[in-house]
C-alpha cells in the first residue's frame, strides 16, 4: 500500500516537513536513521496494517527544510514536538532507528506526556570508549555498505533496483550522501553523546530497545546501557542482523514491533 | 611578481611501504612513527631552509597549519613565524593561516597575529583558511555543516579586534564575549593583509572577492589543473565586475631545479615519496559531507581535484607527475620557460614555490633554492609589472 505524502509547514513557513502516512489506527511515528535506509520501507507496509504510520523526513533530508534552523539537539527534539502538534497528535507511538531513535529518545524524556510507547532501533545517544561509533562520514561506498549490513543483502524484500540507488547514494560526492550525512553530521558529529543519559531519567514511556547482534555501525553492547538508562526498558537483541535491521529482517522486526505496541 | 618561499615541514621518515600499510598520511597514522630526536633536526634544517630563502632574494616565506598530519609538522605555523622574526629582517612573514574556526574564542587569532606583526615590524601577513576537512572536521572534531558560518564569524570578530580601539562586547552565535580588547594591536594599519587559502569551493571565491582579500589556490595539483581553479576564480571576479589585478590571487607550484635537464633525476626519490606518501588520503577524510556545499560539488571544480588525485595514487613515477604539471623540473632555462607559461596562464601575481618536498634533504634544498633564486627568479620577477599590489605589508613598500 503506497503511503501518502504530507507536506506541513510550520513557523510560518520556517519549516517545510515531509511527512509519509500510510494504514490505520493508533498513530505510530517511525524516524528514519541517517543512511542507508530513509522515507518507506516494506516492514512499515506491515506496521501499517495495525497502525497509522507516519514517517517523517528529518530536516534536510529529501524535501524537508529547516536544517539551518536546528542548532542542537534540544531545537531537533522540540522540531519534532512542534510536528506532532501539526500533524493533530496530542499521543503516539514513536520508533527510531540510529539518528531517529535519538530524537525519539530524547522527545520521550523532554514531553513524558506526548508518547505511548517507545521503541529505539540500534539508537545513537550514548558513547563507549571500548565500542566507539563508527566514523560513517569518513567511509566511503564500499566500506559503509560493510558497515550497514550482516548479510549484505536485504531479505528480498527490496528491489535489485532500489539497493543498486541505495549504493550509488552512498558514492563519495553524491548528492543524496552529502545531503544525508550533512543533516546527521550535525547532530551526531563528533561523538553522538549530547548529554542523553543526564535526561533518560524522565521517560515513562514502556520501552523497547532492539538491536542487530552484528551491526557494525553502532554495536550491540550499547543495548544494555540504554536499558540501565530507561527504567523498566526491555532489549531484544537479533541474530544475524546488522545495522540495517528493519531491511534485513522485516517481516520479524515489525512483528516484534507490533506485538510490542500492543502491549 | 611575488615570489614566496613555502615551507610544509614534512616529517621525512616514513616508512618505505607507508602507503601500503597505513589508511592515511593524516588524521590517523599513529603517531609511533615520529621520532622525536629526528624531528629536532627537521625543524631546525627547515627553519635554515626558510632563512636561507631570505637571503637568497625572496620576497615572502610562508608556513601553514596542519593537524595530526605528518606531512606538515606544524598544528601552530605562529610559533614557526615567531622564529622566523627573530632571523629574518627583510621578507614578508606569510602564515598561511589560521583555521579561524578551531580557535576558541577566536580572539586568540587576532591576539597572536597582532604580537607577530608587531614583532616582525609590520613584515606580516594573515592567512585565514576555512581549514581542510580532515584538519578541521576529524582532527578538531568541527561539525562540517556549521564550520564555514562559524569561520565567518570568527573572522568578523578577529576584524573588529584589530580596529576597534575601545573594549568592545560580542555577542556571537559561536563566541560570547563581555570584553574583547587585544593588547598588543597590529603594527599595519588598519591591519595586516589577509590571504585566503581555498581549495575551489565556490563560497571561499564569494566570500573572498566581497572582502576583497587574495585568493591562494594552494594544492599540490600544479599548474595545469590548477587552471580550472584560477579561470573560475577569474570568471567570478569577472562576472562582479572586478578589475583584473594578478595579486589578488595566488598559487602553489612545485619547482625542482638542475643545472641540466638531464640530471633532474635526482629529484625522483623526494617527488615519489611526496605524492605517494604525503598525499596518501583517503577521499572520505578529504571530503566530510557537509564541508563543501552540494552547489560546489556540482560545480565540478573539487570533483575534479578528487579524480585527479585519484589518478595520482596509483601507479606513476615521477616523471607521470612532472607530465601532469604537478612538478615543474628541469634546467634553469627549461624551468623559467614552463614557469613563465604556468604564471601566464594562471594569472597570478602571487607565487608560493615549494622548493622542499617529500624527504628532501637539506643540501638539495638549499641547491634547489639557490638555483631558482639566482638563475629562474630573475626572469619571472617582471612578469605583471604593470601592476601593483594592494596585499602586501605596506610597511615594506615604503
Amino acid at each position: 500500500m503506497p503511503p501518502e505524502t504530507l507536506n506541513i509547514s510550520m513557523q510560518n513557513g520556517m519549516f517545510q516537513a515531509e511527512v509519509l502516512r500510510a494504514g490505520q489506527g493508533e498513530p505510530l511515528i517511525y524516524l528514519h536513521g541517517a543512511a542507508g535506509h530513509k522515507g518507506w520501507a516494506p516492514f512499515l507496509d506491515r506496521l501499517a496494517e495495525q497502525f497509522t504510520v507516519y514517517a517523517p523526513y528529518i530536516p534536510g533530508y529529501s524535501n524537508s527544510t529547516g536544517l539551518e534552523y536546528l542548532e542542537d539537539v534540544l531545537d531537533l527534539t522540540l522540531y519534532h514536538l512542534e510536528l506532532m502538534d501539526a500533524l493533530e497528535l496530542d499521543r503516539a507511538h514513536l520508533a527510531g532507528h540510529f539518528l531517529g531513535g535519538m530524537i525519539a529518545a530524547e522527545m520521550a524524556a523532554l514531553s513524558p506526556g506526548y508518547v505511548d510507547r517507545l521503541v529505539l532501533i540500534a539508537p545513537a545517544g550514548l558513547w563507549r570508549d571500548d565500542a566507539p561509533v563508527a566514523d560513517f562520514l569518513a567511509m566511503n561506498s564500499a566500506e559503509l555498505q560493510e558497515c550497514l549490513w550482516a548479510s549484505g543483502s536485504a531479505d528480498g524484500t527490496i528491489s535489485a533496483e532500489d539497493m543498486a540507488a541505495g549504493e550509488r547514494a552512498m558514492e563519495l560526492l553524491s548528492p543524496e550522501r552529502v545531503q544525508d550525512l550533512t543533516s546527521a553530521g550535525k547532530f551526531l558529529w563528533p561523538i553522538p553523546d549530547r548529554g542523553f543519559k543526564r535526561r533518560a531519567y524522565r521517560i515513562k514511556a514502556p520501552s523497547l530497545i532492539v538491536w542487530g547482534q552484528d551491526d557494525r555501525l553502532v554495536s550491540q553492547v550499547y543495548a544494555n546501557d540504554f536499558a540501565r538508562l530507561i527504567s523498566g526498558s526491555k532489549v531484544e537483541v537479533f541474530p544475524d542482523a546488522g545495522h540495517l535491521i528493519m531491511l534485513e529482517q522485516s517481516d520479524a522486526l515489525a512483528g516484534t514491533i507490533s506485538q510490542f505496541l500492543k502491549g | 611578481m611575488k615570489m614566496c618561499f613555502f615551507h610544509l615541514m614534512p616529517y621525512g621518515y616514513l616508512p618505505d611501504d607507508f602507503d601500503k600499510q597505513y589508511h592515511s598520511v593524516w588524521v590517523d597514522a599513529p603517531n609511533s612513527l615520529f621520532d622525536p630526536k629526528k624531528g629536532t633536526q627537521l625543524y631546525n634544517d627547515y627553519l635554515d631552509e626558510l632563512e636561507f630563502a631570505e637571503e637568497m632574494g625572496f620576497d615572502g616565506l610562508c608556513v601553514n597549519e596542519h593537524h595530526y598530519n605528518a606531512y606538515g609538522l606544524m598544528p601552530s605555523p605562529n610559533l614557526m613565524a615567531s622564529a622566523m622574526t627573530r632571523r629574518t629582517s627583510k621578507a614578508a612573514i606569510i602564515v598561511l593561516g589560521n583555521s579561524l574556526a578551531l580557535y576558541n574564542p577566536p580572539v586568540r587569532v587576532a591576539e597572536e597575529f597582532a604580537m607577530l606583526d608587531v614583532l616582525s615590524g609590520g613584515r606580516f601577513v594573515a592567512g585565514f583558511p576555512l581549514g581542510t576537512s580532515q584538519d578541521t572536521v576529524f582532527g578538531y572534531g568541527e561539525v562540517p555543516v556549521t564550520l564555514r558560518e562559524k569561520y565567518n564569524e570568527a573572522h568578523d570578530l578577529v576584524i573588529k579586534a584589530w580596529t576597534e580601539r575601545e573594549p568592545f562586547a560580542f555577542n556571537g552565535k559561536y563566541t560570547q564575549l563581555r570584553y574583547v580588547n587585544i593588547w598588543p594591536r597590529p603594527y599595519q594599519e588598519p591591519h595586516p593583509p589577509i590571504w585566503v587559502p581555498g581549495s575551489g569551493s565556490l563560497e571561499t571565491w564569494d566570500w573572498t572577492i566581497e572582502h576583497d582579500y587574495v585568493y591562494c589556490y594552494l594544492s599540490y595539483s600544479g599548474y595545469k589543473v590548477g587552471k580550472t581553479v584560477l579561470d573560475g576564480f577569474w570568471e567570478e571576479m569577472d562576472n562582479r565586475g572586478k578589475e583584473f589585478n594578478p595579486y589578488h590571487a595566488g598559487f602553489l607550484q612545485l619547482v625542482a631545479v638542475s643545472e641540466t635537464d638531464s640530471q633532474v633525476e635526482e629529484y625522483k626519490d623526494y617527488i615519489e615519496y611526496f605524492f605517494k606518501k604525503c598525499l596518501h588520503v583517503p577521499g572520505g577524510f578529504a571530503n566530510a559531507p557537509g564541508y563543501r556545499t552540494i552547489r560546489s560539488i556540482n560545480s565540478g571544480v573539487s570533483t575534479q581535484i578528487v579524480e585527479s588525485r585519484r589518478e595520482q595514487s596509483t601507479d606513476f613515477t615521477w616523471k607521470d607527475y612532472v607530465d601532469a604539471g604537478n612538478v615543474i623540473v628541469g634546467s634553469p632555462e627549461s624551468v623559467r620557460q614552463e614557469l613563465t607559461q604556468a604564471i601566464k596562464e594562471l594569472r597570478v601575481g602571487n607565487l608560493m614555490l615549494l622548493l622542499h618536498f617529500g624527504d628532501m634533504p637539506k643540501e638539495m634544498t638549499m641547491k634547489n633554492t639557490e638555483l631558482f633564486a639566482k638563475e629562474v627568479m630573475p626572469y619571472v620577477r617582471d612578469i605583471w609589472s604593470e601592476y601593483e599590489t594592494r596585499w602586501w605589508p605596506q610597511t615594506m613598500e615604503a
